[in-house]
C-alpha cells in the first residue's frame, strides 16, 4: 500500500459530512460564539490597543492590516482543530469510524468526509466573522465576499495537514506537538501581525516556502483591502497543490492506521 | 441441475490466514456456514475469533487462503458484501453525539435507505428491542443492556441476510441476556443466518446449531453442541476430591478421568455406578454427579490455564 495511492471515493463521502453537520447543528448556539467573539477581542486589543502606537503599514491602518490575518487564523485554527482533536475523539474514543466502516462506506470515504467537513467549518466561521469586521469598518466590499469560497479551499489545506498528524499520533496528547511547533509559529510569523518584510530574508523565504498560513494571509489581505497583488495566483496554486498532496497522503495514512 | 438452483453457502473459508507480522492470529482455518443456521465461534480470549469476524466483515483483509461471503471474495467485493451484513461489534460504538433515534437514522443513511422507509423500519426496530420510550434519549444515559439492544437494532437497519454478533451479551445482566437470546432466535426463525462469537458456553449451547472451538488461531473441533459434548466428554460427569484411593479405584476400573487442580473429573455415560462406587468403596464425602456441558468440552480442549 503506497502513501500516495489515489483513493476511490463515491457520493457516500457526503453521508459523513452530513453526520458531522447534524451533530454541529444540535449545538449550533455554542458553536457560533467563539468565531464571533475572537475577532472582536483581537481587534480591540491588538488592532485598536497596540495599533494606537503604529503608523500605517503598506498604506493600511493597523486594524485594517490585521483584520484579514484574523480571518486567515480562524480558517487555519477551525479546520486544523476539527481534523486533529475532534477527529481523534471520533476515531479513537467514540469509535465512530469503526461503526461507519461496518456499512458499505469505506475508510477512504470516511476520512474524505471528515476533511470536507473541516473545510466547511472554516467557511462557516468566515461567514460569521465577516459582518463583525465589516461593522468595525476594517474590510472592503464586495471583494471581501470572495473570502467565503476561498475559506473552503484554505480550510481544506489545514484540514488535510491536521489529518496527517491525527493519523500518526500515538495518543491525543501528542497532538499538542504540531499545535505548538507548527500552528503557533504560523500564527505569529506568517505576515499576520507585522509584515513579512521585517523578517530576515532567509526567514521570509522559509515563510513563503513552508508556512501555509503565509499564502492564506496574502490572498485574504488582498481581498479585504480590495488590492489584488501579483502574488494571488502563486499563493492560490501553492494552496491547491499542497491541499491535493495532503488530501491523498492523509487518507492513505489513516487507512494504514485503521485497516490492519 | 440448473445453475440457479445451486445453493451457495453463506460463508466458505478454506485455509484462511491472518498474519500480523510473524504472528498468525488466524492460522489456516476452514469452515462453512449454511443459510439459516446459527454458527458459533468459541474460544478463550486471543483465540482469533474477533479477527476471523473482522475478515468476514471485510474490514480486515485476509493474508491468505480463501474466504467468500455469499460467493464473493472478501478482499474484492467489500462494498457488495457489507451491504448484506448486519454487525454487532464487541465494543459498543454507538454515536454518543446523537440520540437513540438519530443513531438509527444516521446509520440508515450509510446504507442509502430512503428516509420514509428508514423511519418505518426504525419504528419496528424500536419495538423489537423494546426501546420505544428511550427514542429521544442520549446514548450516554442508556444502561449497558439498552446499549447492546440498540446496537442489535442498528445491525438490523438494512434487513441483513447475514448477521455477525461478536460477543452480543458481554457484560449484561441475566434479564438483558435472555431478551437478546430471544431476539436472536426470532431472527433465525425469520430466515436470517447468524454467526456469533462468545465465551459464554451456556449461550453457545442454547443458540448455536453448529459451532467451532478455536484456540491459538486454529479450529480445534467443529460440530453440533450436543454431539461435541457426547463425543468428547460423554453424557455425564462425576467430580470427586483428588485422593489416592479414588485414583487407584478409577485406574483399576480403567475409567476415563482427568485431574484438574484438586478435583478429579470422571467422564462417563453411567454416573450412578461410579458415584455409588466412589461413595461406598472410598468413603468420600465430596462427590458430585452432573450432566456434561459444553464448558467441559471447552476446558478439556483449551486447558484450564488462565489467558489474557
Amino acid at each position: 500500500m503506497s502513501y500516495f495511492e489515489i483513493p476511490k471515493l463515491t457520493r457516500s463521502v457526503w453521508k459523513i459530512w452530513l453526520r458531522n453537520k447534524d451533530v454541529f447543528m444540535k449545538t449550533y448556539k455554542v458553536n457560533f460564539i467563539p468565531p464571533f467573539l475572537q475577532p472582536v477581542l483581537y481587534l480591540l486589543a491588538l488592532g485598536f490597543g497596540v495599533g494606537a502606537f503604529v503608523d500605517e503599514i503598506d498604506g493600511m491602518s493597523y486594524p485594517r492590516f490585521i483584520a484579514p490575518a484574523l480571518i486567515a487564523i480562524s480558517i487555519m485554527n477551525t479546520s486544523f482543530f476539527e481534523c486533529t482533536f475532534a477527529s481523534y475523539v471520533r476515531m479513537y474514543y467514540q469509535k465512530t469510524f469503526d461503526a461507519i466502516i461496518a456499512t458499505p462506506i469505506s475508510i477512504e470515504e470516511v476520512i474524505a468526509g471528515e476533511l470536507l467537513w473541516g473545510a466547511t467549518r472554516s467557511t462557516i466561521n468566515t461567514v460569521i466573522i465577516l459582518p463583525v469586521l465589516a461593522a468595525f469598518g476594517v474590510i472592503e466590499f464586495p471583494s471581501s465576499l470572495l473570502v467565503i469560497p476561498f475559506s473552503f479551499i484554505a480550510g481544506l489545506l489545514f484540514a488535510t495537514i491536521g489529518m496527517c498528524f491525527t493519523a500518526i499520533s500515538p495518543n491525543i496528547d501528542s497532538l499538542n506537538y504540531p499545535t505548538f511547533l507548527f500552528i503557533t509559529p504560523m500564527f505569529l510569523f506568517s505576515g499576520t501581525f507585522f509584515p513579512l518584510s521585517l523578517l530576515p530574508v532567509s526567514l521570509q523565504y522559509f515563510a513563503i516556502a513552508a508556512l501555509p498560513l503565509t499564502h492564506v494571509v496574502i490572498i485574504v489581505r488582498s481581498l479585504t483591502f480590495a488590492d489584488p497583488s501579483g502574488f494571488i495566483p502563486v499563493s492560490l496554486a501553492w494552496i491547491i497543490l499542497f491541499s491535493l498532496i495532503f488530501f491523498i497522503l492523509s487518507i492513505n495514512l489513516m487507512k494504514k492506521r485503521l485497516i490492519v | 441441475m440448473k445453475w440457479w438452483f445451486v445453493i451457495v453457502s453463506v460463508i466458505v473459508a478454506r485455509d484462511l490466514m491472518k498474519r500480523f507480522g510473524e504472528f498468525a492470529a488466524v492460522d489456516n482455518i476452514s469452515f462453512t456456514v449454511e443459510e439459516g443456521e446459527i454458527f458459533g465461534f468459541l474460544g478463550p480470549n486471543g483465540a482469533g475469533k474477533t479477527t476471523a469476524m473482522k475478515m468476514i466483515q471485510c474490514i480486515s483483509p485476509k493474508s491468505g487462503g480463501k474466504l467468500e461471503v455469499f460467493g464473493m471474495d472478501v478482499n474484492t467485493y467489500q462494498r457488495e458484501i457489507k451491504r448484506l451484513l448486519g454487525v454487532v461489534p464487541q465494543e459498543t460504538n454507538l454515536d454518543p453525539d446523537l440520540t437513540v433515534y438519530e443513531n438509527l437514522l444516521v446509520y440508515s443513511r450509510y446504507f442509502d435507505i430512503p428516509r420514509t422507509e428508514a423511519e418505518k423500519r426504525i419504528d419496528e426496530l424500536l419495538d423489537f428491542v423494546q426501546l420505544r420510550d428511550k427514542k429521544d434519549t442520549s446514548i450516554i444515559q442508556l444502561s449497558g443492556g439498552m446499549k447492546r439492544r440498540l446496537i442489535l437494532a442498528r445491525s438490523l437497519i438494512n434487513d441483513p441476510r447475514l448477521l455477525i454478533l461478536d460477543e452480543p451479551t458481554v457484560g449484561l445482566d441475566p434479564q438483558a441476556r435472555h431478551l437478546i437470546w430471544d431476539r436472536i432466535k426470532k431472527l433465525q426463525s425469520q430466515g436470517s443466518t447468524i454467526v456469533l462469537t462468545t465465551h459464554y458456553l451456556e449461550e453457545a449451547e442454547r443458540l448455536c446449531d453448529r459451532l467451532v472451538i478455536m484456540d491459538n488461531g486454529k479450529i480445534l473441533v467443529e460440530g453440533k453442541p450436543d454431539e461435541l459434548v457426547r463425543g468428547y466428554v460423554g453424557t455425564d460427569i462425576v467430580e470427586v476430591e483428588k485422593n489416592p484411593v479414588a485414583i487407584d479405584y478409577l485406574d483399576r476400573t480403567s475409567a476415563n478421568y482427568e485431574v484438574m487442580g484438586d478435583m478429579i473429573q470422571v467422564y462417563t455415560d453411567n454416573p450412578q455406578k461410579i458415584t455409588n462406587a466412589l461413595l461406598e468403596k472410598c468413603k468420600l464425602g465430596h462427590v458430585i454427579a452432573r450432566r456434561a456441558t459444553l464448558e467441559d468440552v471447552f476446558l478439556k480442549l483449551t486447558g484450564k490455564k488462565l489467558r489474557d
